[in-house]
């Protein structure tokens, strides 16, 4: 009979003590109407698949039971089930958007085969730890390593397509023969380049991204063995990657390999490519940055002035990521978690608030013979419900969300562009609800049904318990916290990112049109052809009503951050590793009118400085301060890529490298001051359009011009440098926008939470108010009770905020833009908006509790 | 008048259901009874099974169709574990209405020719 009891215990417990004792009593007498061993057994047989099958169908009655029952409760009080789920939905739909977006960032292996086995290899210089690598010094490291499977290098490049319709600007990449083998991704149709395919002389071939297969070849196979001509060169097609496969950006649309001359090792100053490695298996990335440094240490000696100082970077593909990306994820992570707690905390509230009114009935229902099990059961079957409908809310909102957040997704990183959603979420939204509702839910139930029965009945609702009470009113302090750091965080991030974007870039933005037409080669290898396609633009834009100035420039600033080649004055040498070096970019006349930077000694390049001449340059004025700060520099010669130099003018300083980084300072050259066919990098490409209105007016009028210089010339990159310039505060905007909506929620929240709180609390001690009042208090005393309950609850919340903020402003430090953590001012206002908001929950409960009615209430008691 | 369901709402009944309410109708049954009062009424050919009657009692109990009786035989006669079911007024209108059901098929089968073999 024991085994038959432990039996039993698969029904519900309810179940069993209901109708245990009839059942064993039944099973004991079939046990006794067989009378063989045989029979016995056959018995316990049928008994157990029986119970089984039974005990199966009870729990699923009971559950369908409380789930009805559960159902009709919630039912009954929508605005409390509205509020549950909608704080459920909330606080994890925020956080399960949030965290997707972090995990496909900065966890998700890249899409290739072992991920952690892919580094980047650079130089290093004093003052860069990320220099590109010179061909030269790329060789010598992949003959001597053997850390590496292989290295691979590539490059980026924009090419003209032509032959396909409208002329267009592609991005592309120079990549090694052994990139695609490095990364470990087979092609979707064709082959992958070869080594053969990347030795000089070899016929060009070129592969194309998925992308760009389907838009402009419609995605025909036929396509492969076919020609296409990039920049004025036929090349052959032979393989397209699959449409996940993103190298070395998003924006790639094409591969062609580099095709390497003796001539392009000769400079190991010329540094332009990058290098991806592939790691042996079980060599770490540690041994591997050792290996390549000693072979960086060996190259020193064998080359002192080239290669002084230059060391080795390797680090994973993934740490590859801005720290400002990173840190720009972790604060929205960290806004989620807050946003979630505060969520929590009321949640938590409301489920208390409600378990301890119904703890009357629940008290009855124990005192009429009620389980307490199947009333622990009912209530968090509504916890579960509850979790259930929030957590499909916060799957919606997560999902929906995603493609808003996509603008956080750095470009650089080789992913497709919006976070998918996958599974992950899934399992994080449901870890999350589950761990809410437990949480939130059981520990009320569980406090309800101790207290129920006789000593639940006598105390009623009229308390709430003193504990419980203590509970309330920390959680709602913990959310008065969780809010004031939301507040003054992103109070901080917002005036930081007021600050970048009030940063003096040293140029015109406003009434500036830009666009880029890059000259295709071998064509406009010359610098007399090159020179009038220029005039003949630039002459006939100026032309054009409303224009006031217009220029050619190699590169503008923010567009393209490199460039940066080392100073030589006098004979001395002047490498970077003393961080002397300057921005290199080629203009045409009236590019500094054009961008409004004003000529602050000397001339501007002109239209006479040609090959024959000396040549000269235009430094700025931090160049100017580096190596001559108490001398007139007009006149003086410096040595710069490659050539002496004449310094003709000074002209303002301005942010190459962005609004937040500093910059090399500029050595401007004139356009016409350069060899044939040397240092293509730098032909002039992009167009500057200064207009007296805002100029996208101009485009279709730029463009038929252009079309008249040259029919074949695509134009790229339409954009007004206002634009360019607020591309630099994009993903801060972005960031922002999400804090801001976060923190007010949160703001929000916490209102509310005091608000429920104290209207709880009034409600409970409407008694306690008659009474004083028929004792002669004023009902000033009673809304001063109420209202310094209030001020106490958030200023006890204020305090552990202002700390916890200050310690999130030291965390956030590399996003602030040079504020201080610990900003007065973001402090005072964010205190302010909190008790405003404190202030408008703790109102309605005060008036409420002084339009108590002595009399009333002292008759319902 | 009641709100709870009304007999039609119940049916069809399942065959426990309708056996147990079958054996109450003629007294009020603990539950071994009401398993030896199926089997005989049925020649041994329904053998309930302590939790499936346990199942449909709580089923039954929870719809109102019986319930549970403190009226007990005499003493010697008694066993205090046991319980006493009783059939309410709507378990008899639901059983009654579970016979119309079933006459009805009966009719409405013998009207289209299918007729049980009949025994002399």
């Amino acid at each position: 009979m024991k085994l038959y009891r432990a039996l039993l215990h698969l029904y519900p417990s309810s179940y069993r003590t209901e109708y245990g004792d009839e059942m064993a009593g039944i099973f004991a007498q079939e046990v006794r109407l067989r009378s063989t061993l045989l029979g016995r057994l056959w018995l316990w047989v049928e008994t157990f698949f029986e119970v089984l099958s039974n005990a199966a169908a009870v729990h699923r009655q009971i559950a369908r039971r409380d789930l009805r029952y559960s159902l009709r409760s919630l039912l009954r009080s929508p605005g409390f089930t509205a509020t549950a789920v909608l704080l459920v939905t909330i606080g994890i739909g925020a956080n399960a958007a949030i965290f997707n977006l972090a995990d496909f960032v900065l966890v998700r292996p890249l899409p290739f085969p072992e991920p952690e086995r892919l580094v980047k290899v650079y130089e290093k210089h004093p003052g860069y730890s990320m220099m590109e690598l010179s061909p030269a010094n790329y060789r010598d490291f992949i003959v001597s390593t053997s850390s590496f499977e292989s290295i691979a290098a590539y490059t980026d490049i924009d090419m003209n397509l032509l032959g396909q319709g409208e002329p267009l600007r592609v991005e592309g990449a120079i990549v090694t023969g052994n990139l695609f083998s490095t990364l470990g991704r087979s092609p979707w149709i064709g082959r992958y380049f070869a080594e053969r395919d990347d030795q000089a002389g070899a016929p060009a071939t070129v592969m194309l991204s998925y992308g760009f297969w389907q838009t402009e070849f419609g995605g025909n196979a036929s396509v492969l063995g076919k020609s296409i001509i990039l920049d004025d060169r036929a090349y052959t097609v032979v393989g397209v990657m699959p449409p996940d496969f993103h190298f070395p950006t998003r924006e790639t649309k094409f591969w062609r390999t580099f095709q390497f001359q003796e001539e392009n090792y000769k400079d190991r100053n010329d540094n332009w490519i990058i290098g991806i490695g592939r790691l042996k298996p079980g060599i770490s990335i540690d041994q591997a940055r050792t290996g390549l440094q000693l072979i960086a240490k060996r190259l020193q000696q064998q080359y002192p002035k080239e290669n002084e100082n230059v060391g080795a970077t390797v680090l994973s593909m993934r740490d590859e990521l801005s720290k400002q990306s990173r840190w720009l994820l972790f604060a929205l992570v960290g806004a989620a978690v807050c946003l979630l707690v505060i969520a929590c905390a009321n949640l938590a509230n409301l489920l208390l608030v409600r378990a301890i009114a119904r703890q009357k009935e629940l008290s009855i229902r124990v005192s009429l013979g009620a389980n307490r099990r199947t009333i622990l059961r009912q209530l968090l079957s509504e916890s579960v419900i509850l979790g259930l409908a929030g957590g499909l809310g916060a799957v919606g909102v997560a999902a929906a969300t995603l493609p808003l957040l996509a603008r956080l997704v750095p470009t650089a990183l080789p992913t497709q562009e919006v976070p998918p959603v996958d599974f992950r979420l899934l399992i994080l939204a449901l870890g999350l609800t589950a761990i809410t509702v437990i949480a939130f839910g059981v520990a009320p139930a569980i406090r309800v049904c101790r207290n129920a029965g006789l000593s639940g009945l006598r105390e009623g609702t009229r308390t709430g318990g003193s504990g419980s009470q203590r509970v309330r009113s920390a959680l709602v302090i913990a959310e008065v916290a969780v809010s004031v750091v939301l507040l003054i965080s992103s109070g901080l991030l917002v005036r930081a990112m007021w600050k970048v974007q009030e940063t003096d870039p040293g140029f015109r933005g406003e009434n500036v049109l830009t666009l880029r037409t890059a000259l295709p080669l071998p064509k406009y290898e010359k610098t007399d052809v090159r020179k009038q396609f220029y005039t003949k633009v630039l002459s006939d834009v100026r032309r054009l009503p409303g224009v006031v100035n217009a220029a050619y420039i190699s590169a503008l600033p923010m567009v393209w951050r490199g460039g940066i080649w080392p100073v030589v004055i006098g004979g001395r040498s002047q490498n970077r590793s003393e961080g002397t070096s300057g921005s290199l970019r080629y203009v045409t006349p009236d590019f500094f009118a054009t961008m409004g930077i004003p000529i602050l000694s000397g001339r501007d390049v002109s239209e006479a400085d040609t090959n024959a001449k000396p040549y000269v340059a235009v430094v700025s004025e931090s160049f100017v301060r580096r190596y001559w700060p108490d001398e007139s520099p007009i006149g003086r010669h410096f040595e710069f890529a490659a050539h002496d130099r004449e310094v003709a003018g000074v002209v303002k300083d301005v942010r190459v490298r962005g609004l937040e980084r500093a910059s090399e300072p500029q050595v401007y050259i004139p356009y016409t001051q350069v060899p044939d066919g040397w240092i293509i990098g730098y032909i002039p490409k992009d167009l500057a359009i200064h207009a007296n209105r805002p100029p996208q007016y101009l485009v279709p009028q730029v463009r038929r011009i252009i079309g008249e210089a040259d029919p074949q010339q695509p134009i790229s990159d339409v954009r007004t440098m206002d634009e360019i310039v607020a591309g630099e505060t994009q993903s801060r905007a972005v960031q922002t926008r999400v804090l801001m909506t976060f923190t007010a929620v949160a703001v929000f929240l916490a209102a509310l939470g005091i608000y429920g709180l104290l209207s709880f609390t009034v409600s409970l001690r409407e008694q306690e108010f008659g009474i004083r009042m028929a004792l002669g208090a004023q009902q000033g005393d009673i809304f001063r009770m109420v209202l310094s309950k209030g001020a106490v609850l958030t200023l006890s919340g204020l305090i552990p905020g202002w700390l916890l903020a200050y310690m999130s402003g030291r965390w956030l430090q590399s996003l602030l833009a040079g504020l201080k953590p610990w900003d007065i001012l973001m402090f005072s206002v964010a205190s302010a908006l909190c008790f405003a908001a404190a202030s408008i929950g703790t109102l309605i409960p005060a008036m409420r509790a002084v339009r108590v009615d002595p009399t009333s209430v002292m008759k319902a008691e | 008048m009641s709100d709870g369901p009304s007999a039609e709402s119940l049916l069809p009944l399942q065959p426990t259901t309708f056996h147990i309410l079958l054996s109450l109708t003629e007294e009020d049954r603990h539950g071994y009874a009401i398993i030896l009062d199926v089997a005989r009424r049925t020649g041994g050919e329904i053998r309930l099974s302590a939790g499936t009657l346990y199942r449909s009692i709580q089923r039954m109990l929870e719809l109102g169709l019986i319930i549970e009786t403190k009226s007990r035989p005499i003493p010697e006669m008694d066993d205090e574990r046991r319980r006493y079911y009783r059939i309410t007024p709507l378990g008899t209108a639901v059983a009654k209405a579970e016979v119309n059901r079933l006459s009805s098929l009966v009719k409405m089968a013998r009207a289209c020719g299918v007729t049980p073999r009949t025994t002399l």
